[in-house]
């Protein structure tokens, strides 16, 4: 009886898929976050292409000195162009009503955006802005329709286009048009693959903010783990020795 | 059953002991990140950090207020006169060679500070807390005819000199404190941070 | 040494009953000695209860019930207070901890008939317990302000607006605003931080002082209080401590391995326990999509939506809670436990977990023609396990239960 249930709840696990809500097909962003290195260049990216309209307002400059093994003297001297003094938090120039007036709308905080949309959402976006030239800035996105944000990597990714494919659909005769891919109409600075990997240093260092804590919390799990095992071993010798009399 | 209770309770004995004691580290484990969680937060201890000020504007007697952890600091920029007056009122000091009072051991000289021009000391009366005003006025009347300059505080009549020593018979129990400061050049003074502390 | 305690402790006893509790709660509180994995869950019920008061209390000198602040004051304790992710994960998770331990406690109670007589007021209690802690985990939801809080709150405080007649007054003095704003936070902060944990508390205090007056139950659900020998005590009895504090200090450690393998390595459980659209700030101008209780609410909110009229789907959402309070009546079985009962109730309990589940499932999903029609069928059995339990119970081909306690 009890382990029908308990087989029952098992099989339930694979819901869990369910509950994390991505329709569209991602590439996966496969990003490392012990990769210190990666991290460092994402933060360079992160401050030099993105800082001028996004704010990471919960993010500390020295606070990122330490977890990315960087001086705070470096990080003075390389990532702080919109503040101070190390302790500040990276906040940006721009003023929210100055971006809705330019921008249509104030291009949102940063700071936990990977723990809302995802690294692979954020991997995919980033790099599927293509030419659009009914849209104010001449991009779209295919995973943000009608995005507000211009493609500000444009100069690394270069531009592109989208492909599309007339297909048939499974049930019917009917062709409809088929998402295939990119293809590049001018050449950036990087090839497709040193593109790929610079956004994903960026969106690496963007995961990293958005849980700084992760790198301590999955440091301490392990020995919380193994304690805990040790006090189970015990509390179970203990229970044994009172129990043996009782039957 | 009673030929095995010996053996029983010693076992229950030591298994209870273990189990306590490893309960016991568990306790002291969980315990440290409550406590640790009401010391100064990151963003307590960036608002708490040192405050660079320039003092070039200072002028010869006069003196600037700068903000540091939510306390007054006054630089006092110092005449010869003024540090020359300063030795002719240890008798009537409380604590004449700051052994008593609160300075880091670069301000425990005759002057309370590194360099004898300027005073940098925080504004608050060592006895209730509340802020000293500025008297550099020779003998006034209320003060009286040996008054050489100095600071006397509203509250409750404490009386300190112009390097902040406080006078005998007066309420307060100790000098003006000096806080940790060093200069960044001769222009830019950094308070809250000593040699070595970034 | 040994004297000096046993004279204070009479001096405390002179004045303060701590010997006699002790004794009768404890040392000489005899319970069945047949208590199995099913048992576990009340004093894990109690661990969580101090889990969440602990780190409640810890958050509350950080957390800024604010709505131009409370997100912002959320992400400060997560980064800037030392070690605040851990106490944050620890509340967050021990929320759902809290659920998945009353849930599995409240079965445990179903199947070995633990809400009969003379238990009806302990289930009554435990369903009060039940009630408040749904309010209480409502009301901290909406806490953090994030945009699955706002309009999580927003839409479930909105229900009582199909109340006939004073329905859009009684929502208006819930919110206390036009729309749910800082003076709901500002509220439900109070509630949630003060009121009902007191109340919690209280509720906990009755519960076991019920249990206590009558004794514990147990998977035979006979009553071992029937066979005493001839110092008074049952013989299938044993006292709860040592026996049941040193079992349930080893279901507290196996507990807190579980725990803490969510706080430390999936403390979001994918999107089950923290959901990713409240990592996006509250904004009253922007519906997400796919508005979602948390998972322990879904059951009933899928009841909800199944009916097609707003004010009848209420009503059958509170049904749905409320029948579970007639249990100790609707069951009309000569034995307690499904160790003896037959094939209908069997079958019955085996349907109704299943639409339990289904409807949990239900609950996440956006609503379709489909889904609305199987949430129907489940809602429908749902209620068939109670409103026809006078009827099966009665029919049922049961076994003898038997004198002593077995296993």
């Amino acid at each position: 009886m009890n382990k029908f249930i308990l087989v029952f709840v098992l099989s339930l696990l694979p819901v869990t898929s369910f509950a994390s809500g991505s329709d569209s097909p991602l590439d996966k962003a496969k990003n490392d976050i012990t990769d210190q290195a990666s991290l460092q260049r994402g933060a360079k990216y992160f401050v030099n292409y993105c800082l001028s309209c996004h704010s990471a307002s919960y993010m500390r400059y020295s606070r990122m000195a330490k977890d990315l093994g960087m001086s705070e003297d470096q990080v003075m001297a390389n990532l702080m162009f919109a503040a101070d003094k190390v302790g500040e938090t990276m906040n940006v120039a721009m003023r929210k009503q100055d971006a809705r007036n330019w921008f249509g709308t104030s291009a949102p905080d940063l700071s936990v955006v990977a723990r809302s949309r995802g690294t692979d959402w954020l991997y995919t976006y980033l790099r599927s802005f293509y030419i659009d030239e009914s849209r104010p800035f001449g991009v779209n996105n295919t995973v943000f329709k009608d995005v507000a944000m211009p493609d500000v990597l444009w100069a690394l990714q270069g531009l592109q286009k989208p492909v599309y494919v007339k297909e048939k659909s499974h049930n019917s005769d009917e062709e409809h048009e088929v998402f295939k891919g990119f293809e590049i109409v001018q050449q950036g600075s990087m090839t497709k693959k040193e593109y790929d990997n610079t956004v994903r240093d960026l969106v690496n260092f963007i995961d990293y903010m958005g849980e700084p804590a992760q790198l301590q919390r999955k440091k301490v799990g392990p020995y919380v783990i193994i304690f805990l095992i040790i006090f189970l071993i015990v509390s179970y010798r203990m229970k044994k020795a009172f129990w043996k009399d009782i039957h | 059953m009673t030929t095995d209770s010996v053996d029983d309770d010693k076992r229950r004995f030591i298994a209870t002991a273990a189990t306590t004691a490893v309960g016991v580290v568990g306790a002291g484990f969980v315990a440290v990140p409550f406590i640790k969680s009401m010391q100064p937060s990151e963003k307590a201890k960036a608002a708490g950090a040192p405050v660079e000020t320039d003092i070039s504007d200072v002028e010869p007697g006069k003196y600037k207020v700068v903000e540091w952890r939510g306390k007054p600091v006054w630089v006092l920029r110092r005449t010869k006169a003024m540090l020359a007056s300063l030795s002719s009122n240890d008798a009537s000091l409380r604590d004449p060679e700051s052994k008593e009072s609160d300075q880091p051991s670069y301000a425990q000289n005759e002057y309370r500070s590194i360099k004898p021009e300027y005073l940098v000391v925080i504004g608050i009366c060592t006895h209730l807390g509340c802020s000293p005003t500025y008297r550099p006025d020779i003998a006034p009347e209320d003060l009286g005819p040996d008054w050489k300059g100095g600071y006397l505080c509203p509250c409750h009549g404490g009386r300190y000199d112009l390097a902040g020593r406080v006078f005998k018979d007066v309420p307060p129990p100790k000098n003006l404190p000096i806080p940790p400061h060093r200069y960044l050049s001769d222009t830019r003074l950094l308070i809250g941070a000593d040699e070595g502390v970034a | 040494m040994v004297k000096m305690m046993t004279d204070m402790l009479g001096w405390v006893d002179d004045r303060f009953p701590l010997t006699k509790l002790w004794n009768e709660h404890l040392a000489e509180y005899y319970a069945p000695k047949n208590f199995n994995f099913w048992y576990f869950f009340g004093s894990l019920a109690l661990v969580v209860l101090v889990i969440q008061i602990l780190t409640g209390i810890w958050l509350t000198m950080n957390y800024k019930p604010d709505a131009e602040l409370a997100f912002a004051s959320v992400e400060y304790i997560m980064r800037d207070v030392n070690w605040g992710w851990l106490i944050r994960y620890m509340h967050s998770t021990g929320a759902s901890a809290f659920f998945i331990v009353v849930y599995l406690h409240m079965f445990r109670g179903l199947i070995y008939g633990s809400y009969r007589q003379p238990r009806e007021l302990l289930w009554i209690f435990g369903m009060l317990i039940y009630l408040v802690l749904m309010g209480e985990a409502f009301m901290g939801y909406l806490l953090p302000w994030g945009q699955m809080s706002y309009w999580g709150a927003q839409v479930i405080i909105s229900l009582f607006g199909a109340i006939p007649v004073i329905g859009d007054d009684i929502t208006l003095w819930i919110r206390g605003d036009f729309v749910v704003s800082d003076v709901t936070l500002n509220r439900f902060f109070a509630f949630h931080v003060i009121a009902m944990p007191l109340v919690l508390l209280g509720l906990v205090v009755a519960h076991i002082i019920a249990l206590h007056e009558v004794g514990s139950n147990n998977p035979d659900g006979i009553e071992i209080k029937k066979n005493k020998g001839p110092d008074g005590i049952p013989v299938d009895g044993i006292p709860f401590h040592p026996y049941y504090t040193v079992k349930d200090i080893v279901g507290v450690a196996v507990f807190l391995i579980f725990f803490s393998l969510v706080i430390f390595y999936w403390p979001t459980l994918g999107n089950w326990f923290l959901e990713k659209d409240n990592f996006i700030p509250a904004n009253p101008l922007s519906t997400p999509e796919h508005i979602v209780p948390l998972w322990y609410f879904t059951p009933f909110y899928a009841i909800l939506r199944a009916v097609p009229d707003k004010f009848l789907g209420v009503i059958a959402m509170g049904a749905s809670i409320f029948v579970m309070f007639l249990l100790p009546w609707l069951d009309r079985s000569p034995v307690k436990s499904i160790r003896y009962r037959g094939m209908l109730y069997k079958m019955a309990l085996i349907v109704f977990v299943i639409s339990f589940f289904a409807l949990g499932w239900l609950g996440t999903e956006p609503p379709s023609p489909v889904k609305t029609n199987f949430a129907r069928l489940f809602s429908v059995l749902y209620f068939a396990f109670f409103l026809l339990m006078p009827i099966y119970t009665s029919f049922d081909k049961t076994k003898p239960e038997p004198d002593r306690v077995t296993s």
